[in-house]
């Protein structure tokens, strides 16, 4: 469980976190939710010690991050796995290279031949067994995630963060890489951190639901909670989707309540 | 100005804590020492021969005083290509090449989150990518420069025998002609200092890079005009130094 209290932080006396408290859950599909520029990736950098906030703590299964000693911050650095907005792959290593890197720098103990069977374990997970000789250039976008995926697994990862996963893909990329992200997320107990601004991905592997706006926390819960919501911002972010438009018109014709709306058959449309 | 000066000794302390272990980074400073040395080979000896045979050209034209041994058209080239044109040249020819593919590279890797992604896996990412470079291109710069001076003195050769402004044994007899070793230890000084200033120089521009594609031109363009800048100061204040 990841405990973040307080944190705030701004940019030339213009604040972007207003002090935000909320957990991340172990096992769980925790998303940070929120239209663009609320400070969702702000806070993502803070949690995982890329800025350092103005103020406020963050823990992680009850170790501090925030303001402790390097190696302490170093043990807690390698059990985090994060996957980057554009995947964020080294461009002058081949897909293998890239999953295999973090296992060459933190795990100098481990054998060539381990190495191999776990980037090769970690590939086939994220369905790329073929790829590995591959240049990142000369992959797609879904695919690069995919590789991105396996890359932050690879070292056994206790925390996954996700940036915007499903950003640049198409939407039945997008379905597929969020579960992928889901599968992983509860195959191997890891707490995954997901931002997103995509209600798709909220109905599809939202098991906890953090609404940022303006750099404030408004509403968490869960997927099923989100519709009932009376928060008018959220739900004016809801409502907003173009998923729960296209929901909320079949909802007319049929006259049904929001939610049974959004059960499967009518996000299929 | 102070400012940016400030922020380049921090950056350069910044490599220097929580280094990676050595078989890494001994492996990059191996990768890199080829990406600035073998593949610049090429450019340094096209611009080192030419220069040796230019200035050999030019100076045999400015020597019309019969009094003047012809042997001096060699002893000039020598002290000009090995103190000046060698060092320097090649160093500003190697701040274009190098400086802008280093400023690039890593300006690259700022805005596509590289960077960041060693940073989150816990590697000190200043020391893992830009402290190999540094070492490898104060490595690399003075083997290219002791390659410039012997290209340039053979291009002089070559041009003066060629267009038979003097004969080989004149030109062989100048080049041996009061020959100050030191020079040779003062080139290379340069040499080393030169690669610390566009190696150090170009690096700080890229991994500071903000922004986009736009941002990573311009990084480079800085890069060599700094590193080009940076270069001919030191270039006076060694000559005046050590000389
Ligand atoms: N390094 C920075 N320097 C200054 N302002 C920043 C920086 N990073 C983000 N911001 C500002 O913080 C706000 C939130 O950004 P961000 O967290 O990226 O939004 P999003 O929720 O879309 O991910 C934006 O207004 C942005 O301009
Ligand atoms: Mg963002």
């Amino acid at each position: 469980m990841i405990e973040v209290h307080n944190i705030q932080k701004s940019f030339n006396g213009n604040p972007v976190l207003k002090g935000i408290t909320c957990t991340f859950e172990t096992g769980k599909c925790n998303l940070l939710l929120g239209g663009s520029g609320t400070g969702k990736s702000v806070l993502l950098q803070c949690i995982v010690g890329l800025m350092k906030p103005d103020l406020g703590s963050i823990t992680f299964d009850g170790l501090v991050f925030t303001n402790n000693k390097v190696d302490i911050k170093q043990e807690i650095r390698r059990k985090i796995g994060m996957l980057f907005q554009g995947g964020a792959l080294f461009d002058s290593m081949t897909v293998f290279e890239n999953t295999e890197f973090p296992l060459k720098m933190l795990t100098p103990e481990m054998s060539k031949e381990e190495r191999r069977d776990r980037v090769e374990f970690c590939l086939k997970r994220v369905g790329l067994e073929n790829a590995g000789t591959k240049m990142p250039s000369e992959i797609s976008g879904g695919m690069k995630k995919r590789v991105g995926i396996a890359r932050a697994i690879a070292p056994n990862c206790t925390y996954l963060f996700c940036d915007e996963p499903n950003s640049g893909l198409d939407p039945a990329t997008s379905i597929k890489i969020d579960e992928l992200i889901y599968e992983i997320t509860h195959e191997y107990g890891i707490t995954t951190v997901v931002i997103t601004h995509d209600m798709n991905s909220v109905v599809e592997i939202g098991d906890h639901i953090i609404y940022l706006h303006k750099g404030q926390k408004l509403w968490d819960g869960n997927k099923d909670e989100i519709l009932n919501t009376t928060v008018p911002e959220l739900k004016e972010f809801i409502f907003s989707s173009s998923l729960v438009r296209a929901a909320k018109k079949v909802d007319e014709e049929t006259e049904g309540g929001l939610a049974a709306a959004t059960s499967d058959e009518a996000i299929n449309i | 100005m102070v400012k940016t000066f400030g922020e380049f000794l921090i950056f350069m302390q910044s490599m220097l804590v929580r280094k990676e272990r050595l078989a890494v980074l001994w492996q990059r400073m191996l990768d890199e020492a080829i990406l600035i040395g073998i593949d610049s080979v090429f450019i340094v000896s096209i611009v080192s021969a030419f220069i040796g045979a230019v200035t050999c050209v030019q100076i045999a034209y400015n020597l019309i005083n019969p009094l003047i041994p012809k042997s001096t058209i060699g002893f000039m080239v020598r002290e000009m290509t090995i103190l000046e044109l060698a060092p320097t040249i090649t160093s500003i020819v190697l701040a274009g090449k190098v400086g802008s593919s280093i400023a690039g590279g890593l300006g690259t890797m700022r805005i596509t989150e590289q960077v960041d992604a060693l940073e989150v896996m816990g590697i000190n990412s200043a020391s893992y990518l830009v402290l190999p470079k540094i070492v490898a291109a104060m490595l690399m710069f003075p083997l290219l420069v002791i390659l410039a001076m012997v290209l340039s003195i053979l291009g002089g050769y070559l041009a003066g025998t060629l267009s038979g402004a003097m004969s080989a044994q004149e030109y062989v007899e100048g080049i041996r002609t009061d020959f100050v070793p030191y020079n040779i230890v003062f080139a290379l000084i340069k040499s080393v200092v030169f690669a610390f200033l566009v190696s150090a120089i170009s690096s700080y521009k890229g991994y500071y890079t903000k922004g986009g594609a736009l941002e990573v031109g311009a990084a480079s363009t800085g890069a060599v005009t700094n590193s080009i800048i940076a270069i001919l100061l030191a270039d006076y204040v060694l000559a005046a130094v050590l000389l």
